[in-house]
Parts: structure tokens; sequence; C-alpha cells
């Protein structure tokens, strides 16, 4: 939409009008000092984020989120077992064909635990990738119809998945157990490598989310691009078979440093990630920070386009 | 005087067409067709894209209080403007500012999901409409007695009726308390009843001293709540007037030549070999549901001693047909053979017969006996029969039925009145 400007100052058929008197005296109560001032003209160009008014409608937020976690298994025959079902069959396979038939090296680890606690996080991931991508257009209706700051929607979708991640970690939880795997306080690093995957996650969500407004094609080229960083990730194979400088590039892969520092926190395998993951959380941080922005510059056509 | 809380300069809003075309998304074959047309156009004379100014050098101000009713027909911009006005979409030039927390409406049951709970939609729909939590629930026991679905709270929504979805929908939003409230076309759905709780409520948020406005094509419910009006045309502000009662009726009856006369030179004249028409007129311009109107034809008989009759039907904007009618016992002309020239045949339609609402006419021209079509034409006419407040009473919802008949009524004591009965 390029705003086109014309003769500005044209001449204003309204002129100044009032309301009766009467009526003040019920409005006093609305015109104190904070009524708020919203001005409203084209803009163009980069924008600021508006994170104080993102804080505003934190509540909303929660909402959404609420609504798509409530709604998501409903009138299936399994429920929340999908949330399990699908990695664990991802695990079956891989177990199966790099394990067992490839015998791909799982840094000293059974093979379908190595596999399965890079699994975990990468589902959480791949849904939260999938529902923001998604969010815009699936949420068309909302964004016609009513305000509220746009980065509301694929946030809401993003933090969705992290309800299906927590019943994920309970069975990755239950398979340490049984695999007599000694867990150590290095699992307090899950919390922040989890932050990270989400980061990830949100960030190419916003980017996409956005671009699918205007280019459908996203929903296309969704599911080839999540297959192609699934293998670009250390999930069916470690992340060991790199020597260096590889090793600490391959972090610019965000969920290469999610993933590794998973399995390091979890089952002590390989060596504490540092440089990795290092590298994975700022480029997790460039991709959030270049996706916000994008998205706040393409956001003032949603409405028009979505 | 007081405060101005909305003010609006030359705002405006260009939409580039194709993009009016939203859900569909583009194909190669469409990006081809669009760049070979686009390099036509530049080889020519005219290279501007099809744009279209939903919104033009709309220029206002409402000061807080105010209930201001925007009145126009499709398309004439009132929607853009509430949605611009509420920061849903941006202006492409001009600029506004707002004093207040603004709550729009434009769509009742915005975000209710089918699976959730009538409970569960309260607090999803109100914190899309921008309530706090807290909000809610302070007003919820209010909101539920409003939309009357106490026993089906915990009943996912998709079980509910239309009517049950509407109110609950609606009941929400009733209970936003924005300073500025802009309400588009809501009131559209719904049974009388329900239209009528509407109202009433909007009368209630109109009465506390919040600044509203308010799109309608309900010119009674305009009237009876706005102490202002402003009429687009076209996307550009062509009346802003605190003369509700005038600005309403002037464009009431401006506003209904909508196809209700057309006029044809014999070599465009649509129709056969057999007829053509000249010309297809309502008689008056304006009706009100009273008016008892014409609808004229003039044709030209093409071929000697052709026996004509001639049907025509009338079609309300569901797409029923409210009447069928025939020249069957026109008494000159009817089934007797015609020769070649001009006719006008008219057929009086009686007031107080059709109800408010936009209508459509088509013809069909057939031979008398041999069952033969001459020619048919669907959508010849359309015209407009208007609500007037005076012909409705106290009623300002929309008035149910397909027709509506002017009917009369007597009632009688059955009973001896009884002493305690009577003074």
């Amino acid at each position: 939409m390029s705003p086109e400007r014309t003769a500005r100052g044209a001449p204003s058929v309204a002129g100044k009008r009032s309301a009766s008197p009467s009526r003040r005296d019920a409005l006093g109560a609305f015109h104190g000092e904070a009524a708020p001032v919203w001005r409203i003209r084209p803009g163009r160009g980069w924008v600021a984020l508006g994170l104080a008014e993102l804080w505003a409608y934190r509540e909303l937020l929660y909402f959404l989120a609420w609504r798509d976690v409530k709604v998501r298994y409903k009138q299936t025959a399994l429920g929340a077992a999908w949330a399990i079902l699908q990695p664990l069959a991802t695990m079956a396979v891989f177990s199966v064909f790099f394990g067992r038939l490839a015998k791909v090296p799982s840094d000293g680890l059974p093979y379908p635990l190595f596999t399965f606690a890079a699994l975990v996080p990468w589902t959480l991931f791949a849904n939260a990738l999938g529902q923001s991508s998604n969010s815009l257009v699936g949420n068309a209706n909302l964004i016609k119809k009513v305000y509220f700051p746009r980065l509301v929607i694929p946030i809401a979708a993003t933090l969705g998945g992290l309800v299906d991640f927590a019943l994920e970690l309970a069975v990755l939880g239950g398979m340490i157990a049984v695999y007599g795997v000694e867990v150590s306080a290095r699992a307090a690093w899950l919390a922040p490598l989890a932050l990270l995957a989400v980061v990830t996650s949100l960030g190419a969500g916003l980017w996409l989310s956005a671009l699918n407004v205007e280019f459908r094609d996203v929903r296309y080229v969704l599911p080839f691009l999540t297959q192609f960083w699934l293998f670009a990730t250390p999930v069916a194979y470690p992340s060991s078979l790199l020597g260096e400088p590889w090793h600490t590039l391959y972090g610019l892969n965000p969920m290469a440093g999610v993933v590794e520092g998973f399995r390091w926190a979890l089952l002590g395998a390989g060596t504490r990630p540092g440089p990795l993951i290092a590298v994975s959380a700022a480029a997790a941080v460039v991709m959030l920070v270049s996706g916000a922005y994008y998205f706040r510059r393409m956001e003032r056509t949603f409405a028009d386009r979505v | 005087m007081s405060t101005t809380v909305i003010r609006a300069e030359v705002l405006g809003k260009l939409y580039t067409l194709g993009r009016l075309q939203a859900n569909r998304h583009r194909t190669l074959g469409d990006a081809l067709a669009q760049a070979g047309s686009w390099m036509l156009r530049r080889n020519g004379a005219a290279a501007k894209p099809e744009t279209i100014w939903a919104l033009r050098e709309a220029s206002f101000q409402v000061g807080a209080g105010e209930v201001v009713g925007v009145i126009g027909r499709n398309g004439a911009g009132k929607t853009t403007l509430l949605r611009i006005l509420s920061r849903i979409t941006e202006p492409s030039e001009g600029e506004a500012e707002i004093r207040g927390r603004v709550g729009s409406l434009l769509e009742v049951g915005t975000g209710f999901h089918p699976e959730l709970t009538g409970r569960e939609n309260i607090y999803l729909n109100g914190a899309i409409l921008g309530m706090r939590r807290a909000e809610i629930d302070r007003r919820f026991d209010e909101i539920v007695a409003f939309a009357e679905v106490e026993k089906f709270l915990d009943t996912p929504v998709k079980h509910y009726s239309s009517g049950m979805y509407l109110r609950l929908a609606f009941a929400v939003a009733a209970h936003l308390e924005p300073e500025i409230l802009l309400v588009d076309e809501v009131l559209a759905v719904g049974d009388a009843v329900f239209q009528k709780k509407c109202l009433g409520k909007m009368g209630e948020v109109a009465s506390q001293g919040r600044t509203v406005l308010f799109v309608s094509h309900n010119m009674a419910a305009i009237r009876s709540l706005c102490g202002r009006v402003i009429q687009l045309a076209g996307g550009r502000l062509v009346a802003d007037s605190t003369d509700v009662d005038r600005t309403v009726s002037d464009y009431l009856s401006a506003g209904l030549v909508s196809c209700a006369s057309r006029e044809w030179r014999r070599e465009q004249a649509p129709g056969s070999e057999r007829i053509l028409l000249r010309r297809a007129r309502i008689e008056p311009e304006t009706i009100a549901v009273s008016t008892p109107f014409r609808i004229e034809l003039e044709y030209w008989n093409e071929r000697p001693a052709t026996r004509i009759g001639i049907s025509l039907f009338v079609y309300n904007q569901e797409g029923v047909c409210v009447f069928n009618s025939t020249t069957a016992k026109e008494p000159c002309w009817h089934g007797k053979p015609h020769p070649r020239g001009l006719f006008r045949a008219a057929c009086a339609v009686p007031g107080n017969l059709l109800n408010a609402g936009t209508y459509s006419v088509a013809v069909k021209f057939y031979q008398g006996g041999a069952n033969g079509v001459l020619y048919e034409h669907r959508d010849l006419l359309l015209f407009e029969v208007a609500d007037i407040v005076e012909d409705r009473g106290e009623w300002f919802g929309r008035w149910p039925g397909v027709v509506r008949p002017n009917l009369e009524w007597a009632t009688t004591a059955v009973t001896e009145p009884s002493a305690e009965g009577w003074q």
C-alpha cells in the first residue's frame, strides 16, 4: 500500500461541533489526565516493537495460548496422547533405520534414548514453528475485526506448544529411569535450553507468519523447511561427528545448540557444549529481533491482506 | 464546550484492487496475467494501477458524549472509517487523534470458538475485545443474565442455537466499558427480540454519556439514538449534521434511485427478435412501506400478431419470490394479437404490501396459448422500500416478515364486565 499523498488541506465538510452540554456531567470521570491519546496516521519504514503495549495485552496472550491448548486435541480419539505419540513414532523409525541399520554413532548412549532426548526439544520447536507460521492466516478474522498488538498472535501460538512439551518431557524422564541413567544437577539447564528452542521457533515463526500473509506459498514451503532443518540438526546423529571449528559454527543453527545441550544436561553425553550454545543463543536472538522488527514493519497491512 | 475526543483530518484509505480479494492467493497464472496487463498498460496511456479510495478526505470532530450515527450505502466507506479509527488498518493519508479507551464492535462474537463452552468463550471474547480478566469476573453474572444462557454455560457453543449464540456474543460486547465505542452494523443479525434487546442496550450505553460512533442501515434506530449524523457516499463525507431527521430523510429520498428506472435506445435495447425493451421503471422513485407504486414496462413488439402476455416477479434480498403477477386479467391487450409497435404495460402494487428492504424485478414475456417464452430478463430493476418512522409506531427494530400488510384488528370483551373489573 503506497500512501498516495495528494493535496492536503482540502476543504473539510465538517465544522467543529460540540455535544449537548447536558451530557458533559456524566462524562467527568472519563476525562482525567490519564486518558490515552492515539495518533493514527500512515506509517512507513521501521517502527518500534511496542513492548509496553504487548505487556498490557498479556492477558489476551494467555487466553489465546490457552484456547490453542484447549482446542488442539478436541474431537480426537486419542486426545493429548498425540503429543507423545508423534515423537515416539519418530524415535522408533530413527532407531531402526539410523541406529540399527546405518549404525549411526550415539555418543555411547542407547540409540533410542539418544535420539528421543533430541526429539523432545525438536518437537517443541517444530510444532511451535508450524503453529506460529500459520497463526496470522488462521486468525484472519480476529485481525480484520479487532485491534490488539499483532505480535500477540504468533507468540500465543508458540507458547501453546509448551504443554505438549511438558508431557513429552515426562515421557523422557520415564525413559531415563528405565535405562538407568543418572540425572545430575545439570538438568537445571533444561529451562534455559527450552527457552532457546522457543526463541528460535518464535524468531523463525515471526518471519514466516508475516511472509505468509502476503505469500501463501509459506504453507507449502514449511513442511520441506522443517524436514530440512531436522536433518540439519543433530537429532539422528551426534554433532561430535564434526571437528572444530565446524562444530562451533554448527551452532549457527540454534537448534543444534538446543539439542546438544539437552543431551549433555540430561544424559551427560559428550562435553559441555559451551561455545556451540553461545553461538546458537546469539543466532536465535538475531532471528528473534530481526523477525520482530520485520513483523512490525509488515503489520500495518495485515488487516488488508490477510 | 466539551472536549474533542475524535479528530479526523483528511483521512483517506486507498486500496489497490486485487488486494480486496483477500483470500485468493496468487497463482503463477494470475501473476503472469497481471504482469502482462501491467506491461500493456505501461505501453498504453493509463499507467496507473487500479486503485480505489474506500475513504477520502474525511474530516470531522466528535466531542465527548456525542452519539453519532454514520449512514451511507454499502461501499460508502463506513466500515473503513471504523476500521481506521479502531486502528485495525492504517489510513493511506491524513491523520486522526483519539482520546480515551476505544472499544470497537465490528462484529459480534469475534474470536468465539465453537469447541469452547459458553463460560470459556466469555473470557476469551472479553479478552479479545480488550477487557481485563478482573473486569470480566466482575461483570460475569450480568453478562450471563443478559444472554439468558445460565443453563448452557458449560456446553460448547457449537451446540447453541443461533439465537443463543448471538445473545451471548452481544452480551459480552455490551458489557465493554470503553470511553469511545465504535459500533458497526451488528444489529443486522438475529431476530426481532434480539434486535430489540440490542437496541435497548445501545440506548442505555448512549445515555450513559459515552461517545458512540454507530454505523447502521436502520434509520429508525439512528433517529432514535443519535444526536448527530454523518453521511458517507463513495468514500466521501457528504453530510454532517445535528439535524438527524432531515439528513436521514434526505438520504432516504436521494439514495433510492438504485436502479429503479432504466431506459435504452433502440439499437442497444435488450430483448429478442420478438421483443425489445425500451424502458422499465418504478413510479414513484421513493417508496415507503405505505406507498402504492407502479412497475412500468415499455417494449417494442417486433412481429405482427404476437399474442403477448407478461409475467412479473418480485424478489426480496434473500432471493425469495415475494409475488408473481401476470397480465392475465388485463382487459385490453392480454393474449390478443399485438401489431408491431411500442406498448406500455403497468402493474399497480398497493401500499402496505412489501416489507422494508431491497427488491429486484424480473420479467418474462410469453406468447399466450403457445406457452413460448419470447423474452426473459432477470434483475431488470432494483428498488428499495424504505422504512419510515411514522409507519411503525414505537418499535424500531427490523420488522419481521416477508410482507408487511396493514391489517385491521378488533378486540371485544367476551365475558360480561364484572363490578371489580370496570370502574
